[in-house]
């Protein structure tokens, strides 16, 4: 999964599960029903871990272009590189 | 976000958090029922009334209880525990509670009831102070909801006389 990725995994599975929150309270109450409040809310536990657990191909469409390992030899080691790799770098541990 | 695991944990705090919230307003919305019980019991008769040989005062009864809950009952009750008592005062102690029937009810549909009973549990006093008391028959109940806090509350019905005499 990249960096994308992780953000739009970690914003869909907030969003869903709030949303089937509120509908799984409304529906629970208007119809009287505690047990349909824990079920309605258990199902969309259950679709919001499909949907975003598994590493799905939508969660990789950018991925990171690292320098060709050929071309970085021909520099020597400690000369600075481009912003966006050594920012990533702590990062990632 | 970047593994399996780091995913599946995050969700599952996530969703239990909110659960909690969800089962918190559950119970709040509670507070928005304002219950009308009502509740009658009636002594149909006294069976006999005794002094036991170690001296205590012993009474059978038949009672007739009938009581509409319905009101209690929201989509957050689990359940209602009621029970009749009677109560007195005695010289030594300012109150005397003694349970002469209980029950549980388990719905809605069960709230609304009539039953003719003797008493369930012994109405025996801690000496012998029965003869001609004037007694409250007071109807308990305890709402045990689904989540959140157990309440209580009562109807007492006064105005109840054991006889002079043991028969």
């Amino acid at each position: 999964m990249d960096w994308q990725g992780q953000k739009l995994a970690e914003q869909l599975m907030q969003i869903m599960l709030v949303a089937f929150a509120v509908v799984a309270f409304l529906t629970g109450y208007v119809m009287g029903s505690f047990r349909m409040m824990i079920l309605v809310y258990a199902g969309g536990v259950f679709l919001t871990t499909l949907i975003t657990v598994p590493n799905w191909p939508f969660f990789n469409r950018h991925p990171l272009k690292w320098l060709d390992p050929s071309l970085a030899e021909k520099y020597p080691k400690p000369q600075p590189q481009e912003p966006v790799v050594s920012k990533k770098k702590p990062a990632k541990k | 976000m970047h593994s399996f695991g780091y995913r599946a944990n995050a969700l599952a705090t996530f969703a239990v958090t909110i659960l909690v919230i969800m089962c918190a307003m559950a119970s709040f919305s509670d507070t928005f029922n304002t219950p009308s019980p009502t509740a009658r019991v009636e002594v149909l008769n006294i069976n006999w009334f005794q002094k036991q040989l170690h001296g205590n005062d012993e009474v059978s009864m038949t009672l007739n209880i009938s009581a509409d809950l319905q009101s209690l009952f929201t989509w957050n009750t689990k359940q209602v525990f009621v029970f009749v008592a009677a109560e007195y005062e005695t010289p030594k102690n300012s109150l005397n509670q003694i349970s002469l029937w209980d029950g549980i009810i388990p719905s809605k549909e069960n709230a609304k009831f009539s039953i003719h009973t003797s008493n369930k549990y012994r109405f025996i006093d801690q000496g012998s102070n029965l003869k001609g008391k004037e007694f409250n028959l007071t109807l308990h109940w305890h709402v045990m909801p689904k989540t959140g806090k157990m309440f209580a509350d009562k109807i007492v019905m006064t105005g109840y006389r054991l006889p002079e005499d043991y028969r």
